[in-house]
């Protein structure tokens, strides 16, 4: 699964884009820059040597849960999607995408499809939709295997209804609805996922140290023969509370933080995408951004979430064979 | 044609056999299991191409099948009862959508208490989604109803999912006479599904499913009424249609010797079978009483009940669903809505019955009857007891 083939920087733009530019995302927000990766991979990616054609790319049909993606870029009459889109509810897009996978299978064997070419299913939802509401939902599908990539936008918390905590919310990180800071530690969704035994999982974040890290993992989602997920980190300004040009940077102390390490379990099979050289201390990214205001001036607690990131890195190390 | 010994759902089962659709979204519930278990048997004996997909919910195989929809196959779902609550959400989601999705209800009461047997709550409670609303009477019925249900539901004019409900256990496990018909005949009668839109058309890429804030969401609403309102012409002439060709008729409602009826219950569902009889023991008393069934509860056939209802004097509206706090059912509320403005309007009783399974008796029926005929004579009813053979609080188990 290592000759994935996907087209350079360049290249990609030259292609006409499947998601537009004035979208009502939020300045700053990583969704936008997160999709267009996804679904440029998604459209141009190849493998084992077959070239890719950019005149020609995959047909992609993606399905969106309720969400900020959802609610900024359908306004009705307005669409950002230059590719067959669809939104359901919130918290059944796996659902939902599991019934287009399999009407496409059907239709496909009766010859009712116009393009020869395979289609390829992408799935969105922030971390509400799928850590929490659509959890069981996306459970079901992934059991059930329907060949789609699901990606989670993961921006911590329920941000389109105004920042509420979610399961996917960090250790002592302000919301709406955790005014003196979340007392739980986050889920771990993509273990959770993992133990699943889907052909790939992955975890990723928008342009960060390893700029082409998120499109070949896309790439190898869909060499995967069934289901697949990746846990994409998408920092929210509005959220976290940082300055709107401070989104990449965000993700990428994130990595370089082992706050949100970069891995992939491709058929059981554990690999580290990227291992710091000289692995940052955690304060670096909670210090980057308003949310952990309330955890900073804390000596204890700081300890703990730095202690806490560093036992996780160990297992994910361990589990990698690093 | 062939006679065969079927209960509602096996002629359920053997009419999609016919059928043969698509995509099949399934979760099992009880009395309406049997339906996904009888297809997933046609499926491993490869006597249909239909694709299962066998859900964790019943939230999910309304949402499975809503996606199946939006990809332009034909799709069908069976439920019942809690499946339907949880279904809730997403249920005003597909017709909103405008997807002819088919779902099959063995209706039954929903809890508290935990109660398996036929009731109309679970469908009731979702009456406003936008979904058609079927009821069958008998087995024959539920068969003939889900053959005609895909040319009404898929019909351009209409493009709305289709309830097609039928009394849990009462019809989906009794077992009845049904003539099937041929193969070839149902197939051609069905026809094939075309959808003009599909999120599989890559060629002309279109979102689906878009957020419409105050300056578009009621046009939107505002179709789905339209659908509704075609829909009456559409259940008609494919009704009609089914008749001339297989010989049973079909319409909005089923009148029982209305013509000339002073007095008529209303009803949807297999009770009009018991009913039935009373009326033709109390027409050889030389007593003019008559049955409504409404068969198509949405869209609800107001101009067919005035025309009904007409000269009758006194007429006992049946509801297997409550509604607290209201005068009645949601059957009474869409009468009287129906029957508002008219000059002489026949005294409208209130009546719940037959919750969770509980049968009204043909002595029952007997009863609201002869309450019907102190009605007509007092102008008004003995009692204002809503409920029919019901124990009152204190009274001995």
């Amino acid at each position: 699964m290592n000759n994935v083939k996907i087209p350079t920087l360049k290249e990609l733009e030259t292609a006409e884009p499947a998601f537009y530019g004035g979208h009502r995302l939020c300045a700053g927000c990583a969704e936008g820059t997160i999709v267009r990766q996804v679904l440029d991979a998604a459209r141009y990616a190849e493998f084992d040597g077959a070239k890719t054609d950019l005149k020609d790319p995959y047909p992609v049909v993606v399905g969106v849960a309720t969400g900020c993606l959802e609610v900024a870029t359908t306004p009705c009459p307005y669409t950002s999607w230059g590719v067959p889109t669809l939104h359901n509810a919130f918290e059944n897009v796996a659902a939902t995408m599991s019934g287009v996978v399999e009407a496409y299978s059907v239709m496909r064997k009766k010859g009712r499809l116009a393009s020869k070419k395979e289609y390829r299913f992408v799935a969105f939802a922030g971390d509400g939709g799928t850590y929490d509401i659509g959890f069981q939902s996306l459970s079901g599908a992934l059991e059930r295997g329907h060949k789609f990539l699901y990606v989670c936008l993961n921006n911590e918390g329920y941000m389109n209804t105004g920042i509420q905590r979610s399961s996917a919310t960090p250790y002592g990180a302000w919301t709406t609805t955790t005014n003196a800071g979340k007392v739980e530690w986050r889920k771990n969704l993509t273990e959770i996922i993992a133990a699943h035994g889907i052909p790939y999982v992955a975890q990723a974040a928008p342009f960060s140290t390893k700029p082409r890290d998120l499109y070949e993992k896309v790439g190898r989602a869909f060499e995967a023969e069934g289901s697949a997920f990746m846990n994409i980190l998408s920092p929210c300004s509005r959220g976290w509370r940082f300055p709107e040009g401070d989104t990449i940077k965000l993700a990428r102390l994130a990595v370089e933080t082992c706050y949100w390490p970069l891995f992939e379990i491709i058929e059981g099979k554990w690999t580290l995408n990227y291992k710091p050289k000289a692995k940052m201390p955690v304060v670096e990214f909670l210090s980057a951004q308003e949310k952990f205001k309330g955890v900073l001036g804390d000596k204890e607690k700081v300890a703990y979430i730095q202690n806490r990131i560093d036992q996780e890195w160990q297992t994910l190390l361990t589990k990698c064979g690093v | 044609m062939k006679v065969k010994a079927l209960t509602g759902n096996e002629a359920a089962v053997e009419a999609l056999r016919q059928i043969n659709p698509d995509i099949f979204a399934m979760f099992p519930i009880t009395p309406s299991t049997q339906i996904p278990e009888l297809f997933d048997e046609l499926i491993a004996q490869k006597k249909v191409d239909t694709v299962m997909i066998r859900t964790e919910s019943e939230h999910s195989a309304i949402s499975a099948a809503h996606g199946a929809a939006l990809a332009g196959a034909r799709v069908v779902d069976a439920t019942a009862s809690q499946g339907i609550a949880l279904k809730h959400e997403i249920l005003y989601i597909t017709a909103g959508s405008r997807l002819p999705v088919v779902m099959l209800v063995a209706n039954r009461a929903l809890s508290a208490p935990l109660n398996i047997h036929a009731d109309h709550s679970d469908t009731m409670g979702s009456r406003d989604a936008g979904w058609l609303h079927l009821y069958s009477e008998t087995v024959q019925e539920v068969y003939d109803t889900v053959i005609q249900a895909f040319r009404i539901a898929e019909h351009k004019n209409v493009l709305l999912p289709i309830i097609i409900g039928f009394d849990g256990f009462t019809v989906s496990h009794a077992v009845s006479r049904v003539e099937v018909l041929e193969d070839d005949e149902v197939k051609n009668f069905v026809g094939k599904y075309v959808p003009e839109h599909s999120v599989l058309d890559t060629e002309h890429p279109a979102t689906f499913g878009l957020f419409a804030l105050p300056d578009y969401y009621m046009e939107y609403r505002r179709q789905v009424r339209q659908g509704m309102c075609e829909a009456k012409n559409v259940i008609i002439s494919v009704g009609q249609e089914f008749g001339k060709k297989f010989g049973r008729n079909y319409g909005l409602v089923d009148n029982y010797k209305m013509e000339d009826a002073d007095v008529a219950a209303i009803v949807i569902g297999s009770t009009s079978a018991t009913l039935k009889d009373t009326v033709d023991e109390l027409r050889e008393k030389g007593i003019r009483a008559g049955v409504l069934r409404v068969r198509s509860f949405r869209p609800f056939p107001s101009a067919e009940l005035r025309q009904a209802l007409m000269y009758v004097k006194a007429v006992a509206v049946l509801d297997r669903a409550d509604s607290p706090g209201t005068p009645g059912g949601p059957l009474f509320a869409d009468i009287c809505s129906a029957l508002y403005g008219m000059h002489v309007q026949p005294v409208l009783v209130p009546n719940i019955y037959g919750l969770g399974g509980r049968e009204l008796m043909p002595d029952d029926a007997m009863s609201l009857f002869k309450m019907l005929l102190e009605t007509v004579k007092n102008g008004k009813p003995p009692n204002e007891e809503l409920f029919i053979a019901v124990r009152k609080k204190g009274s001995v188990l």
